[in-house]
């Protein structure tokens, strides 16, 4: 047998049957398509949740009251009542490894500009939470220790505000209600985008912590307490001091059980990147089903086709082909026929991940490797569904098959 | 084709040996509960360069007995040396070479590819040549074998753009075009109308004068006498052998033209033969 024959009686075959060879296709070109706009879209998120963690901050470690289960992450919380500002300003001025820490405390309110209102959530923060945060501003100033020591009228406000409330304009300088409550806007914050968890950071208030315990939310006691390490190699011991000052100062018996709970940039981190590899998995795995779907659509129509073709493979063994022969031209068919899905759905795909990247504002990162996959996979999809079709053909008696009408 | 009439007339002076050569050929189908005995014990000789056709009954075994010489089928017991090799203890791998080398075959329904030239139709053998001949070769092979079967002008048509004739003309072609020792023809002229019966047959017989063998499976007796011997089959043994006159096609179609009035040979291009 001529081998470069093969492949061109494989392409001949499908080009005689032009129409359903793309019907057939289009099972494939959709499992694929949608493989690879699933995993673009998870790798996007996946992408994203890596560049937050870094924007988190450098070297953070946070204290959360009461004791939390370390796989369920979640950044809010702030349920029990163990976590003073005290305890925040002990951990600054105490732990020699630790540069920065700032007592946080969150409320949900009602700002009232002029007669426009937005709501959004105000933090109570110290003065040097930007720095931990690594946020830089966009104009104005941060509020100082002076302020927070006041607890100033003040507020540092996030791009979202200046857009919703200010609709644009300077704010700087002009004064907002909350509860009644007047804030001097002094600075606004730079744009941050999107936070782990898909809240918008920029629709934010920070306020001296002093300002947001007392006059704003109510609370005495902290949520959270942001801490910044010297650097990465401190992390460890910042770690075990924090535990052993924060054990000491609320006096815990050793058989008791910390009633906080530290994290680590890192492990809010895991846990984040984990969730989003086990939704990209699942939706990998749904967009796979799509896949084994087309490949028993093209082992179907490869059936239906051998069954057609009957006289056509009587003839071929009769003029001298082996059923080797046979089987291979169905085979490389089948193949082919994956391959062209494959192609066309990464074009599919690509074209799909850039309109919802586009119109939902997800991201989306395309990868060689997902092509290269999907391609490989498709491959192996006709291999798998075609050997069935391509072996009954190559085992027809010529005789019978010759007869046939 | 005059390269391979010179080889065929080496082979001739070669070996004196015949083509064809069955003894005690038997044939049982086993069906489960009865055992059908399609052919019983045929011998059966052909010499080079015969023109031999097969005739019998349906049932008679003429089909069977063709499987067989085509290499499609193999005896129950026997023996059967085709061109000088005992093909009955052939794996399968040998006898598909056979058949691609040493036969060609032309059948009733003849079997073309639907929407594929008449060139791409004739060149299918020659892809399963084990010799690495060469597109170019390949092309070139196929073009020789529709002109000389007068289809030069045809070779981009798709069989629906051809008559029936034209059909069979193509599958001749493609029969000839591995230069085989034997053509076998199983009804060939089943489908076609009487004139175009008379074409095909002249082109058979015309190969045949070149020295192509040719052993013809036909139940028409008028078709028959075109050969040069006809073997009657009859409950799966040879009931006759006897020499044919073995008529001129080509006279008998100068006859058929002499009959035809002016008016119906104007007409004579256009496709009516009963399509297969």
């Amino acid at each position: 047998m001529k081998w470069s024959a093969i492949p061109y009686l494989s392409f001949r075959a499908l080009h005689r049957n032009a129409m359903r060879t793309v019907l057939t296709a289009l099972g494939i070109i959709i499992g694929v398509g949608a493989v690879i706009t699933m995993v673009g879209l998870g790798q996007g998120a996946s992408h994203e949740i890596e560049e937050q963690v870094n924007r988190l901050g450098q070297n953070v470690v946070l204290v959360f009251p009461g004791e939390r289960q370390l796989g369920g992450v979640s950044i809010g919380g702030g349920e029990a009542n163990t976590l003073t500002i005290e305890d925040a300003l002990a951990i600054r001025d105490e732990i020699p490894e630790v540069v920065a820490a700032s007592p946080e405390v969150r409320s949900q309110r009602v700002i009232v500009y002029g007669n426009r209102n937005w709501a959004t959530r105000v933090y109570g923060q110290s003065a040097d939470y930007l720095q931990i945060r690594q946020w830089p501003m966009e104009s104005g100033r941060m509020f100082d220790e002076d302020d927070v020591a006041q607890a100033a009228l003040v507020a540092v406000i996030g791009q979202t505000l200046v857009d919703e409330l200010f609709e644009g304009s300077d704010p700087i300088g002009e004064t907002v209600r909350v509860r009644g409550l007047p804030l001097e806007v002094i600075g606004v914050l730079a744009p941050k985008g999107m936070s782990l968890m898909g809240s918008v950071q920029d629709d934010i208030v920070l306020v001296p912590y002093t300002t947001g315990f007392q006059r704003i939310s109510g609370r005495s006691h902290a949520m959270v307490i942001n801490v910044q390490v010297f650097d990465q190699a401190s992390m460890d011991v910042a770690r075990l001091k924090i535990e052993d000052l924060l054990r000491e100062r609320h006096r815990l018996a050793p058989y008791q059980d910390n009633d906080f709970t530290i994290q680590t940039q890192e492990e809010v981190a895991a846990a984040a990147t984990e969730t989003s590899r086990v939704m990209t998995f699942l939706l990998a795995s749904i967009a796979g089903i799509s896949l084994f779907v087309g490949g028993i659509g093209i082992m179907n129509v490869m059936l239906v086709s051998v069954t057609e073709r009957t006289r056509e493979v009587g003839l071929r063994l009769a003029v001298g082909a082996r059923a080797p022969d046979v089987l291979l031209q169905f085979l490389i068919e089948a193949v082919i026929l994956c391959l062209l899905g494959g192609l066309g759905g990464i074009l599919l795909g690509l074209a799909a991940t850039e309109v919802i990247a586009r119109y939902a504002g997800w991201p989306a990162l395309f990868s060689a490797e997902a092509m290269f996959i999907a391609v490989t996979v498709s491959a192996a999809v006709g291999l798998f569904f075609g050997f069935y079709p391509a072996w009954k053909a190559s085992r027809l008696d010529p005789i019978v098959a010759l007869r046939r009408e | 084709m005059a390269h391979a009439v010179a080889t065929r007339e080496v082979h001739r002076e070669a070996q004196a040996q015949p083509v064809v050569e069955l003894r005690g050929i038997t044939r049982v189908y086993d069906t489960g509960r009865v055992a059908v005995k399609a052919l019983r014990g045929v011998d059966l000789t052909v010499e080079d360069g015969e023109f031999l056709a097969i005739m019998g009954p349906s049932g008679s075994g003429k089909s069977t007995l063709m499987n067989m010489l085509g290499c499609l089928d193999r005896p129950t017991a026997g023996s059967y040396v085709l061109n000088g090799e005992d093909v009955a203890t052939l794996g399968p791998r040998e006898l598909a070479r056979i058949r691609n080398r040493t036969l060609g075959f032309v059948f009733q329904a003849f079997h073309l590819l639907p929407r594929t030239s008449a060139q791409e139709n004739v060149e299918l053998p020659l892809l399963y040549h084990d010799d690495g001949l060469s597109w170019k070769e390949i092309h070139r092979r196929a073009r020789e074998a529709l002109e000389a079967v007068g289809l030069g002008d045809r070779i981009d048509h798709t069989p629906n753009e051809l008559s029936g004739g034209q059909k069979q003309r193509v599958a001749i072609a493609r029969a000839l075009v591995t230069r085989p020792r034997v053509l076998l023809a199983d009804e060939p002229t089943g489908n076609l109308d009487s004139r175009t019966t008379l074409e095909i047959i002249d082109i058979l017989q015309k190969l045949n004068r070149e020295g192509l063998t040719i052993l013809m499976v036909t139940h028409e007796p008028e078709i028959a006498r075109f050969a040069r011997r006809i073997v009657t089959m009859r409950d799966g043994l040879i009931a006759s052998d006897r020499p044919s006159p073995g008529l001129s096609a080509t006279e008998a179609l100068a006859e058929w033209r002499d009959e035809l009035d002016v008016h119906e040979d104007l007409t004579h291009d256009a496709p009516a033969e009963v399509q297969g």
